[in-house]
């Protein structure tokens, strides 16, 4: 799979104007998310990149155009790590639980429900982890719980918001690669994320946002100083290495001994 | 022993003790959302709302003033949830208008008419006298009601409690559920308002739980022992209250408050940071919507 969408649509967004209190974050936005997409959403703090989740996710109305969606098109979420307590009362594998819709409607797990849990967790390689208190993870193991919370809905889309905000580098790599084999076994993946070089620049699709969409296609397309400088507001160089883009920011210089240049 | 048995000899003391208890268990077994959702407030708030309805009802609808004060109650519930959600005022702003105005105007009704039903001190205390056979009935109702409520309702409760914003996306109705539990908890604070007084309530609602959150770090076992340590709390607080001659209400929450000290001084550091943020979480995605 290319991961720049060419599979049949799974969601739509037509000429659709969203914000918050009557005041537009996002303006004359079209987008369409693909079954075999893997993109990214990139841009700066404000520019409009978790509204335009929340459109997709349907948690935000719009206040102009249209959104439309696949028939019972099964979605799954994972938020940024800090919008949830983990002082909360829950074992990793009571969290993951949550997202089981209960077919008796009974508080406890069946027995299929239980080796459900044990799979996905297997399969993140956190199953030793499951009667671990959720404050008791690291971030990376978080974020792990996280998706394997989502996998247990058996989504064909799964959106995420700055998976990888707060996490070491190795973290980084092993969500990435988590992703990309989620995608590989046809999961529509779509993340934002403001970390061009770490993140944006090893997927193969992006989409640039700053209050519009400014520019969509692969990282060759729009990782170039004017597209960059549309969306981010300040001037970048762009380095080519190994066949992938490198974003370097024209910065003040600090001198040691000078100061600020 | 005697101790013991002795007020049990007097029906009103039996019939108060079964009300107590079951307060007691009912608000510390609702109370786990409560603290968790960070709604303690809004326990403390509908309390006092309910009080105005309590006092407004018996003017104007004598014979069915529990029902007039529970439809109050579930409207103030409903208006307080609908203010924070959809108009800029925040949650702690607006059950403020909303309760304290509702609170000003049942004393003010009490003041001026008098009361047909418990007296203004009963009301805002706790009373074990005259409880009737309604109010037990009434009591065990809610009680099968909220168990019923939890049971059923239990992995979406729990989900939209810990990551309301995920939960929606997952295919549970946040909303209605907010609604439900605001319904139930109108309906608890309505049904052991008398026992335990408008003002007490509240604390009710948020120290078995507290107490609970601080013994462990499991949310079943935590749902447990709230209830058991609120059932206890009732059960001790209406022997102090009968042998000290004060307020049942009052006697109820000291016991809490006192098991809350002994239960700190055993778990120490690891009570308190067990207990620490309890309701980071939930104010800015369960209740208004986020600017990002």
């Amino acid at each position: 799979m290319t991961g720049i969408g060419e599979g049949p649509e799974l969601i739509q967004l037509e000429s659709v104007d969203a914000g918050y209190s009557h005041h537009p974050v996002l303006r004359d936005v079209h987008f369409h998310v693909h079954e075999d997409q893997f993109t990214g959403i990139v841009g700066p703090s404000g520019a409009g990149k978790t509204t335009l989740l929340r459109l997709l996710l349907g948690t935000l109305k719009p206040m102009r155009g249209r959104i439309a969606k696949t028939d019972g098109l099964r979605m799954a979420y994972v938020p940024q790590l800090e919008t949830v307590s983990w002082n909360f009362p829950v074992t990793v594998r009571e969290c993951v639980l949550m997202s089981r819709k209960s077919a008796t409607q009974l508080p406890w797990a069946s027995r299929a429900e239980k080796a459900e849990v044990a799979a996905v967790l297997e399969r993140l390689g956190i199953a030793d982890l499951a009667e671990r208190h959720i404050r008791e993870l690291s971030g990376g193991q978080q974020q792990r719980m996280f998706l394997a919370r989502a996998l247990l809905r058996q989504p064909q889309i799964m959106l995420l918001d700055e998976p990888t905000s707060g996490v070491d580098v190795s973290t980084r790599h092993d969500v990435l690669h988590l992703l990309a084999d989620l995608h590989e076994d046809g999961v529509a993946i779509v993340l934002t994320t403001h970390d061009l070089n770490g993140i944006a620049a090893h997927l193969p699709h992006l989409v640039c946002v700053n209050k519009r969409i400014v520019a969509s296609g692969t990282p060759q397309d729009v990782m170039n100083p004017e597209v960059l400088e549309q969306t981010f507001g300040a001037r970048m160089e762009v380095l080519e290495h190994l066949g992938m883009r490198i974003v370097v920011e024209e910065g003040p210089h600090i001198d040691a001994k000078e100061g600020l240049a | 022993m005697d101790t013991l048995l002795e007020p049990l000899q007097y029906a009103f003391f039996q019939k108060g003790l079964l009300v107590a208890a079951l307060s007691g268990a009912l608000l510390g077994f609702i109370g786990v959302y409560i603290v968790l959702r960070g709604m303690s407030y809004i326990g403390h708030g509908l309390s006092h709302s309910i009080f105005g309805g309590f006092a407004a009802s018996q003017l104007f609808i004598a014979n069915f003033y529990i029902l007039g004060a529970g439809l109050w109650g579930i409207g103030s519930a409903l208006a307080i949830t609908a203010v924070t959600k959809r108009s800029r005022l925040g949650a702690d702003a607006a059950i403020g208008v909303i309760t304290t105005a509702s609170f000003a105007l049942g004393v003010a009704l009490f003041a001026k008419f008098g009361t047909s039903g418990p007296s203004f001190e009963n009301a805002l205390f706790g009373s074990i006298l005259g409880i009737s056979p309604t109010q037990i009935y009434g009591l065990i109702a809610v009680c099968v009601l909220t168990g019923a409520f939890v049971f059923f309702r239990y992995r979406a409760l729990l989900f939209s409690t810990f990551d309301p914003d995920v939960a929606a996306v997952s295919g549970v109705n946040v909303a209605r559920i907010e609604a439900m539990l605001m319904v139930v908890l109108s309906l608890a604070i309505l049904a052991t308002l008398t026992i335990i007084g408008v003002t007490l309530v509240a604390a009710m609602l948020v120290i078995p739980a507290v107490i609970a959150r601080m013994l462990t770090d499991s949310f079943g076992r935590m749902l447990a022992y709230s209830t058991v340590i609120g059932l206890l709390s009732g059960l001790v607080g209406m022997y102090l209250s009968y042998y000290a001659g004060v307020p049942s209400g009052t006697m109820i929450v000291l016991v809490g408050a006192a098991l809350f000290l002994v239960v700190l001084a055993f778990t120490g550091t690891r009570g308190l940071r067990r207990s620490a943020g309890l309701d980071a979480h939930t104010d800015a995605s369960a209740l208004a919507p986020i600017a990002r």
